[in-house]
């Protein structure tokens, strides 16, 4: 392990947990904008935050050691997760304790986590919002795998730095699996960040949300340790389709100039990818629930689409 | 112009990549509108790689069939067809015989299986896009897929457009087009085609009240 790679790895972590928020107070802004609202301050989810760790917590009677614990091991997974994506340099201390399948699986089992603790209080509304929040995972998952899979196929590796270094430092070519996997892994994105499409983020109205459902029964830090956590999920999966789609700019190995220069271009590709993501959200409606897996089986057929036309046209 | 001929072959990869993606995008679509205006793009995905073709191979008859899919695919069609849909007050869903998410695991089964059959026959051909034959199969799959679970009449016809774009595929990427006799025969029984479909619309209609050609089942000879 280089001592660059070392430093790459942790300025990759402190600036997940720093960009984080303020990626989700972007989209919010923009959102904001786009519906003639007047717009939150960009730093407001640090505000909210910084109020949340400093309320005391208040625990429902009969709530489990399990309850408490789920917020730090929701939070470690996300954490993990944005260390194990290679934002800004591929050399990362820690990408080869997992590779992209295992990423999938941390990312179940921060859902795993809080959905039950969403049951554990026993409330009608964190059993229907773990339920909800299971049938979505248990949908997007496979389209998830299969889209990693595609873009493997072509990196014929697992790893996610290998995939990145393919892509990004390979003589520019067109494949058509990749537009397919793209548009896969965005409508997965939407369903696993709880986004309009499938979820509101900003409702609390019981018909429709999923997300929120879950975390009714959370206050004080364990909440603010889930807002975080949801905020460095959406960095998390916009690092992932940043480097699985758009990887140029991203440093290889032992490159300390390269790696400075990653830093504004990831800035201002989550930018970007958080103004496209708030315009589709406005444009779209909320789907009934129902159609969730309608939405999500059309993703699944792109991902599985896309590692055929690979197949074919590639191999 | 250096870039598309060097690029060609993945371009063209790339369109019938679009026009297998379009084909779904038809069964997936619940709104006649859409389902004409996706063809429309379809016919656009077609003439683009039959341009590329034509410029890769240098056949220049190829051209005239590019041009002859632009002139009817993408404009004169659609627009014949979307003047229909509003004569004739469509303004329903699409009903479909199976539902859309099955329809959609029917047509993955039908792609897997047209890739496979088209592989060996791909690797016996030389041509520049040999991969593309498996799409052209996958798409006319397609297109008779929905054909066959919908039942409107309209929507089987753009079924049956949807079918030629993929015999037409087929075509440019075994065999660089057809010769420009058979390509002119086949325009023109297309076009007059959905002509004489428009006036058995209007005749389906008037003796039924509807387009659900389901009625057609019970015709009895009086």
């Amino acid at each position: 392990m280089s001592a660059t790679g070392f430093f790459g790895q942790l300025f990759a972590l402190v600036l997940a947990l720093l960009l984080a928020p303020l990626l989700t107070g972007w989209v919010n802004q923009c959102r904001a904008w786009l519906q003639n609202r007047a717009a939150p301050p960009l730093l407001q989810q640090y505000y909210l935050l910084h109020k949340l760790f400093h309320k005391d917590v208040v625990l429902a009677h009969g709530a489990s050691p399990l309850f408490r614990f789920a917020p730090y091991a929701v939070f470690g997974c996300m954490l993990l997760a944005s260390a194990i994506i290679p934002s800004l340099s591929t050399d990362l201390p820690l990408a080869p304790a997992a590779d992209a399948l295992a990423l999938v699986g941390v990312f179940g089992l921060a859902r795993v986590f809080i959905s039950l603790a969403a049951m554990d209080v026993g409330t009608s509304f964190g059993t229907l919002g773990g339920r909800r929040e299971m049938m979505i995972g248990f949908l997007a998952e496979p389209a998830l795998l299969i889209v990693i899979f595609t873009v493997a196929l072509i990196a014929q590796s697992t790893s996610l730095a290998t995939i990145v270094e393919t892509l990004a430092h390979r003589a520019l070519n067109i494949y058509p699996s990749i537009a397919f996997a793209g548009l896969a892994f965005t409508m997965v994105s939407f369903a696993e960040n709880a986004r309009v499409p499938v979820d509101n983020p900003a409702t609390h109205l019981e018909l429709t949300m999923i997300h929120e459902a879950m975390i009714l029964e959370y206050s004080g830090r364990h909440l603010a340790l889930i807002e975080w956590a949801a905020s460095l999920k959406l960095y998390a999966f916009s690092c992932l389709g940043l480097a699985l789609f758009f990887p140029w700019g991203i440093a290889e190995r032992d490159n300390v100039f390269a790696l400075m220069a990653a830093v504004p271009l990831l800035v201002v590709k989550l930018a970007i990818g958080g103004a496209v993501l708030a315009l589709i959200e406005t444009v779209n409606a909320k789907m009934r629930i129902f159609r969730a897996p309608e939405f999500l089986g059309t993703a699944f057929l792109l991902a599985v689409l896309g590692m055929l036309v690979n197949l074919l046209l590639e191999s | 112009m250096n870039l598309i001929a060097h690029y060609a072959s993945q371009l063209i990869n790339l369109c019938a990549a679009v026009m297998l993606l379009l084909a779904f995008a038809m069964l997936a679509q619940r709104r006649v509108i859409h389902v004409i205006d996706l063809f429309a793009l379809q016919g656009l995905a077609l003439f683009l790689s039959t341009m590329v073709v034509a410029f890769k191979t240098g056949q220049t008859h190829l051209y005239y069939s590019a041009a002859l899919t632009l002139s009817l695919k993408v404009l004169l069609l659609p627009w014949i067809l979307h003047r229909l849909v509003r004569m004739l007050h469509i303004k329903r869903e699409v009903e479909a015989l199976i539902n859309i998410p099955t329809t959609m695991l029917i047509g993955i089964v039908l792609v897997v299986v047209a890739f496979n059959v088209a592989l060996p026959i791909a690797q016996l051909s030389a041509s520049v896009a040999r991969g593309m034959l498996g799409i052209a199969l996958a798409t006319v799959l397609l297109a008779f897929l929905m054909m066959i679970t919908r039942r409107k009449a309209i929507t089987q016809v753009v079924g049956f457009l949807a079918m030629e774009n993929g015999l037409f595929l087929a075509a440019t990427s075994a065999t660089y087009g057809m010769p420009m006799v058979v390509e002119l025969g086949i325009a023109l029984d297309v076009l007059i085609g959905v002509i004489i479909l428009g006036v058995f619309f209007f005749q389906i209609r008037d003796q039924f009240d509807s387009l659900d050609i389901h009625h057609m089942e019970k015709l009895k000879e009086h």
